[in-house]
Formats: C-alpha cells, sequence, structure tokens
C-alpha cells in the first residue's frame, strides 16, 4: 500500500536564524527512513507524467521504487543512466515546473519530493561507493569542449564514456562554471562539484584551466591541433544592467561580480584577498534564483536588511519555490511590485539609496506574464547601501567575435539545432551559450543530446 | 602554476617579472592584459602586458606594490611560480596606419605604454615619446624608449631628473612648436590621461586611453570593470581596456577605482606583517 500522506516528508534544514550567519548548506538531508517513507508516496504510475517533466528523461518510478525497496545504490544506478550530476540536480533543478509539476499526486497534496530523493540517492552514493570510474578505453579521437559548467561537464563525461579523448578548456581558473563561480555553497556544496569533476578526470577527462577560448587559442586552432569536433558550453556572460541613474557608483554590483566574489574568490572567509562590500543594507533587483542566491549571500556577510525589488507580483517570480520560502525565512525582506528608477549617491559617490515606484500588473504580454505598470505618484526611497542587479545576462561574446562561419541570433545566442549542431561542421554548442541564461539541467541536457550528435558525427566521416 | 623566468627591481616599489607562459606569449599583442592570481588564496588582478617573447615562451609584467596580491608577488623569486596566469585579454591597441605619435606614460604606466612604442617605432612610425614620474627615483625603462622613440621627454615633478614639470606641459609644448600627431597614445594614472585628454580635445588630436579599473574575471562576466564612455556603459575588459580618452568619463572611473582603497590598504598591510614575521 503506498504512503497516502497529502504532504512530502520534510526536508531536515539549519534553523533560519542559525543558517542566514554562516554558509554552510542550509538543506541537510532526508535520513535513510525519511526517504523510504517518501518513496512510498510514489503511485509508480504506468504513463509516468513525472518523466515527461524531466529535461534529461530520468526513468523516476523506477529509482523511487528501488528507493522504497531500501537499494539506494540500485536507485543511483537507475538514475547515473541518464544524468551525470545528479547530487546537483537534486539540490538545484526546479522540480516544481518540472517531473514534481507532472506528478499526479500533486493534484491533491504535495507532489512525491522526487528531487529530495534524486539527492538522497546521489549522496547516498557519493558517501558509500568506494569504486572509482575506470577509464574506458581510448577510441583514438579528440573531442575539445569549451567551458567546464554543466553543459560543458556533461557532454564531456559522456563522450569519455564512449572512449573518446577529451579536453575541457576553462576561462576562470577552477572548473564547475555556474556550479562554483554562482551557486552559492549554502546551496550546492563545492565538495559535491569538485567530487564530479574528480569523477571525469577518472574517465580520463583533462581539464585546462586559464585558457580563454577566442583569447588564448581560436575554435579554428583547435581543429588544427587534432580535434574533430568542438563543444562551446561557454555559458551566459555579459551581465546585464538597468540603464537607470547612478548604475555605476560604488556599492552597485551585478549579481555576477557579487556572487563571484563570494563563492570563487571566498572573500568571506578570513584568508582570503578578495575584498567585498559588507553592506549595512542591500537591494537586490530581480526575481529569479540568482537574486534569491545575491540577497541570501548578502544577509549572510551581516546585512541588518535586505530586499528584494521585483517589479511583478511574486506569482510571476522565477526562482524556485523552495528558494522564495528560504529567502523569506531567512529575513529577506520581499518588496514586490517595486520597480527601480534611480540610485542615489553620497558626496563620495558611494550609494545612499535608491529610488522606486511602486507598479500594478495589467495586460499579459508575449511571454504570457502580466505586464507591470507604474502607479502615479508612487516614488519613494529605499534606505540602502548597496545594490545588486539580478536581472539577466547576455551571451560572452569572445567566441562569436572571434570565431567564423557561426551563426548567432539577435541576443548573440549562437544558433544550435535540436543535436546542438551550429551552423559550422563539427562545432555543436548547448547551455547559456545557446538559449541564454537558464537552468542546470536544461544546459545539461543539451551537452548530452550534442555528446551523442558528436558520436554519430565523427563515426560517420 | 606558472614560472618566474626573470625578476628584476625597476626602481623602489616597481618591478619586472618574466612569466613562463607560451600560450600567452604566442598570441600578446600590445594593449591587451593578463589575469594573475598569486596563491591559492589569492585574488584575481589583472596586469597589462609590458613585453613578450614568443620564442622563450614568455610575459613581462612590471607591477607596483600597491595591495597585497603585489606585495605577496613581489615575495615571489626566480625560479618559483605563481599559481594561476591567463590571457591574453582585452584588445590589442590599434596602432596600424599611424605615421606619427605622441606616446604619453606615467609612472608604471609607461611600462604599458613602452610596448606601444615599441610597436609603432617597429612599424616605421615617428614616435615622439614624453615619461612622467614623481623624482628621479622612480624613473624606469628610460633606456627601451630611448630606442624606440625619434623623441624622447623625460619629466619629474620635483625636477630631480629631467624637465620639471608634468607631461601635459611637455605634450602642450610638442604640439604648439609645430609637432602634427596623427594620435596621441596615454597610458598612466586616471588622472594624468584625463588632462592628456583635455589638452588634446583643445587641438582636436585623437586620443587613446588604456584604463585598467576593478576587474575579476577579466572575461566580461561580472561587469565589476564597467566605464561610461561616450554616454554608453562599457566593459573595459572586453571592449577595452583602450578606449577613445575624449569620451570616456574620468570623473566616474576615479571614483570607482576608489572602491575597495580602504581593504587594500588593511590588507597590504596584514600582508607586510606577515612578511616580517616570517622573516624574524
Amino acid at each position: 500500500m503506498p504512503n497516502m500522506s497529502l504532504k512530502k516528508n520534510p526536508m531536515p534544514a539549519q534553523e533560519p536564524d542559525v543558517r542566514n550567519k554562516n554558509f554552510k548548506e542550509v538543506a541537510l538531508g532526508y535520513t535513510k527512513e525519511a526517504a523510504v517513507d517518501e518513496a512510498n508516496r510514489c503511485l509508480n504510475c504506468k504513463n509516468m507524467p513525472c518523466v515527461s517533466g524531466c529535461p534529461v528523461n530520468i526513468n523516476i518510478p523506477a529509482f523511487i521504487k528501488k528507493l522504497a525497496e531500501s537499494d539506494f545504490e540500485g536507485a543511483y544506478s537507475v538514475i547515473s543512466q541518464s544524468s551525470s550530476l545528479p547530487a546537483v540536480c537534486g539540490r538545484v533543478c526546479p522540480q516544481e515546473s518540472q517531473c514534481e509539476g507532472k506528478c499526479i499526486r500533486g493534484i491533491k497534496g504535495e507532489p512525491v519530493a522526487i528531487g529530495r530523493l534524486e539527492r538522497f540517492a546521489a549522496d547516498y552514493h557519493n558517501a558509500n561507493c568506494t569504486e572509482t570510474p575506470v577509464k574506458p578505453e581510448s577510441n583514438g579521437h579528440k573531442v575539445a569542449v569549451i567551458g567546464a559548467g554543466p553543459s560543458g561537464l556533461t557532454c564531456a563525461g559522456d563522450l569519455a564514456k564512449m572512449g573518446y579523448e577529451v579536453t575541457i578548456f576553462e576561462a576562470l581558473h577552477l572548473a564547475g562554471g555556474v556550479l562554483v563561480y554562482g551557486i552559492p555553497e549554502f546551496r550546492l556544496p563545492k565538495a559535491i562539484v569538485q567530487k564530479e569533476i574528480d569523477g571525469l578526470k577518472a574517465l580520463g577527462v583533462t581539464i585546462n584551466t586559464n585558457v580563454v577560448i577566442g583569447k588564448t587559442i581560436s575554435v579554428d586552432e583547435l581543429f588544427e591541433d587534432g580535434f574533430e569536433a568542438v563543444f562551446i558550453g561557454s555559458g551566459a556572460g555579459l551581465p546585464r544592467f538597468m540603464g537607470i541613474p547612478g548604475e555605476n557608483l560604488k556599492g552597485v554590483y551585478s549579481a555576477n561580480e557579487f556572487l563571484t566574489r563570494i563563492n570563487l574568490m571566498k572573500a568571506y572567509e578570513k584568508g582570503s584577498d578578495t575584498p567585498v562590500q559588507y553592506a549595512k543594507s542591500v537591494a537586490v533587483v530581480g526575481g529569479g534564483n540568482v537574486a534569491m542566491d545575491a540577497a541570501r549571500c548578502a544577509k549572510r556577510l551581516g546585512a541588518e536588511n535586505v530586499y528584494i525589488v521585483y517589479r511583478r507580483s511574486e506569482a510571476e517570480m522565477p526562482a524556485r519555490n523552495e528558494e522564495i520560502e528560504h529567502a523569506k525565512e531567512e529575513g529577506i525582506i520581499f518588496r514586490t511590485l517595486n520597480n527601480p528608477v534611480e540610485i542615489l549617491g553620497d558626496e563620495h559617490k558611494f550609494v545612499k539609496g535608491m529610488k522606486c515606484v511602486e507598479m500594478e500588473l495589467g495586460e499579459p504580454d508575449a511571454s504570457g506574464r502580466r505586464s507591470p505598470v507604474v502607479k502615479e505618484n508612487s516614488e519613494f526611497t529605499l534606505d540602502v547601501d548597496c545594490v545588486i542587479m539580478a536581472i539577466g545576462t547576455s551571451p560572452n561574446p569572445l567566441i562569436r567575435n572571434t570565431t567564423k562561419g557561426l551563426d548567432t541570433n539577435r541576443h548573440g545566442c549562437f544558433i544550435a539545432d535540436e543535436n546542438g549542431l551550429t551552423s559550422r561542421e563539427g562545432v555543436y554548442a548547448g547551455g547559456d551559450a545557446v538559449t541564454g541564461a537558464a537552468t542546470v539541467i536544461l544546459a545539461m541536457g543539451a551537452g548530452k543530446t550534442a555528446a551523442k550528435a558528436i558520436d554519430e558525427y565523427i563515426k560517420s566521416k | 602554476m606558472y614560472k618566474i623566468t626573470r625578476k628584476k627591481v625597476l626602481n623602489p616599489t616597481v618591478t619586472l617579472m618574466d612569466i613562463y607562459a607560451p600560450l600567452v606569449a604566442k598570441k600578446a599583442e600590445p594593449g591587451q592584459f593578463i589575469i594573475l592570481r598569486v596563491d591559492e588564496n589569492g585574488e584575481r588582478i589583472p596586469l597589462t602586458i609590458a613585453d613578450f617573447d614568443r620564442e622563450s615562451g614568455t610575459v613581462t609584467i612590471i607591477y607596483q606594490i600597491v595591495g597585497a596580491t603585489t606585495e605577496k608577488l613581489n615575495h615571489k623569486n626566480e625560479g618559483e611560480f605563481i599559481e594561476d596566469f591567463v590571457g591574453p585579454l582585452g584588445t590589442a591597441s590599434h596602432t596600424d596606419g599611424l605615421k606619427k605619435v605622441a606616446v604619453v606614460g606615467g609612472g608604471v604606466g609607461c611600462a604599458i605604454a613602452y610596448p606601444v612604442a615599441k610597436k609603432l617605432h617597429n612599424s616605421g612610425c615617428e614616435v615622439h615619446s614624453i615619461i612622467g614620474f614623481r623624482n628621479k627615483e622612480l624613473v624606469i625603462l628610460e633606456e627601451e624608449f630611448t630606442a624606440v622613440s625619434d623623441k624622447l621627454c623625460l619629466m619629474t615633478d620635483d625636477g630631480s631628473y629631467g624637465t620639471k614639470g608634468l607631461v601635459t606641459n611637455a605634450l602642450k609644448e610638442l604640439i604648439d612648436s609645430g609637432e602634427k600627431y596623427d594620435e596621441v597614445i596615454a597610458i598612466g594614472p586616471l588622472v594624468m590621461m584625463k588632462f592628456v585628454s583635455k589638452l588634446t580635445k583643445e587641438y582636436g588630436i585623437k586620443t587613446t586611453v588604456s584604463m585598467n579599473p576593478v576587474m575579476v574575471d577579466g572575461t566580461g562576466m561580472c561587469g565589476g570593470c564597467r566605464l561610461t564612455v561616450g554616454g554608453e556603459t562599457k566593459f573595459a575588459c572586453v571592449d577595452g581596456p583602450d578606449f577613445d580618452g575624449h569620451l570616456v568619463d574620468f570623473d566616474e572611473a576615479i571614483e570607482r577605482s576608489s572602491m575597495y582603497r580602504p581593504f587594500e590598504r588593511e590588507k597590504h598591510d596584514e600582508a607586510c606583517n606577515l612578511f616580517k614575521k616570517e622573516v624574524q
């Protein structure tokens, strides 16, 4: 008999007032008992609606069935057939709009906690598995992967398993992409990312850090060096700003800069040489996961007041539900239906406030979301000394500007077909470099698809 | 890890290093920069490329000791290694077609002005170099500039060497004496570049400046290096570091460059104290 409880097993977590002062992981993970109990809530539907919601088509009912039978390692092997980074995805996927959004149990009550179960299976495996992956026999073909983020790591892993000699070129000094520079430690411990990267190295993948493709080496030179195919997973780079007065004052950050200083450069640790502002009051502009991450980091640096300023209502926020809930619990103040119009500076050009207007929701726009319109005479000033812009990014121009024959769309994203093939033979692309800012799991899915296409391409040559 | 193959003290606060980084050396052009990290906890700092040798695979950097990172770098010796070294970043200086140029360098900025002067000289351009320092003790690269300049004006603020005065005085004199420059290239402290640009604007001479703002990744991701050029926001790391001096909002850039100054000072003192303890 399935467990017919309408609610998910709760996720144990650090207390809000404790965790908003440290950078340790917030969610602590299910116990074995909770995992088995939660797994028993799955009805094992024949038509598996949850799988259709998963960008990499994990056989969700099959892995949950293994968990219900207490076969934890078995659950992990089911997941690992489709996903190369389960410990990561269990933590950062927007499950409510993917697998869990399709779960039949969600019609009446809460859906099965698929994300938490995925995380449990992956963590169990990482804690108990002593085998290191074995390097497969080389098939003699070389593939270059640009960028060690979610799409690049996935593509490299899949190709290495097929016997390809894969080299990843990473611009930063550390592999991981957004998993290390963007997503904070308290949401995704870096040891987990490192473990995945070590796994790739064991498979024979070479990772060359400090190489900027488009600058240090060009895509054409990669082919001259004997690489038969190239996968571009360079991510979305250039941060967007609003174009309002005062954005270049001291104390205004892009979320990328603020998060990179904290996550990649560990500016919050005493031994780090990288500076970051310890502000008293912080306004984070935006409503996505990046905005939540920035706000929660600012709180952890000791800010008394941290505001999320978002021009639509909470219902339209693109952030995961869990991030919004966690942020609220940690004392982040939500100023929804508010929009900044100017950032104010003191005589030394440091931020001293942010002028905002109130908004109301009008007719739905092209994206289907109701577009916000300014309420008359609603101007007010938020008393802040730091502003973080988390309103998205545009693709990095370095590869686009230095590679001939690569078509891009009007946003500067690479144009790739459903297999990831770009306008140039042998060059594939995926992740944010193609879609613009999206999710880890979509990038992984693109890396996976491209790996398969690259294999077929090289075999057909 | 990247090996330091040569270290040479140029003056009490400025040092030159050659770093073995063949991939960077192969592509480097004057005007571009690198990002380095001295050790595992190190900050990423940008330094403009002072010279390069494609055959030996080395890139020359010249730095002034201002914060913890440059202090730590300065404690590294020939044969030792630094953690990270990535580049060449930014776009190269445009020197094509120039027939007569005034290259203006100020202080440690001369280290960046020199490869530009050298490239211009090697391509047959007439080069007038004006290099300025606070005093005699701080003069660097005099010989190098002499070798690549058709005319060299060395200025010091206190008159202890060369001619007393600012680089703008010398530049104005040259222009007033009838020298016709296709372009003025100014590299040095922000204040110097601001006043050179102000002067050349009056004369309508195209002026290029090299900006060196706060930066984290150097590849167009953090946006920390943004500056206003002709009313538009630009990122020095991918759009620059060279910009039209007549369009740069220098006052804003000067303000932005002071963002972490108290932190830098504190970290520098910390690093100094640490090294002192080690010596004891």
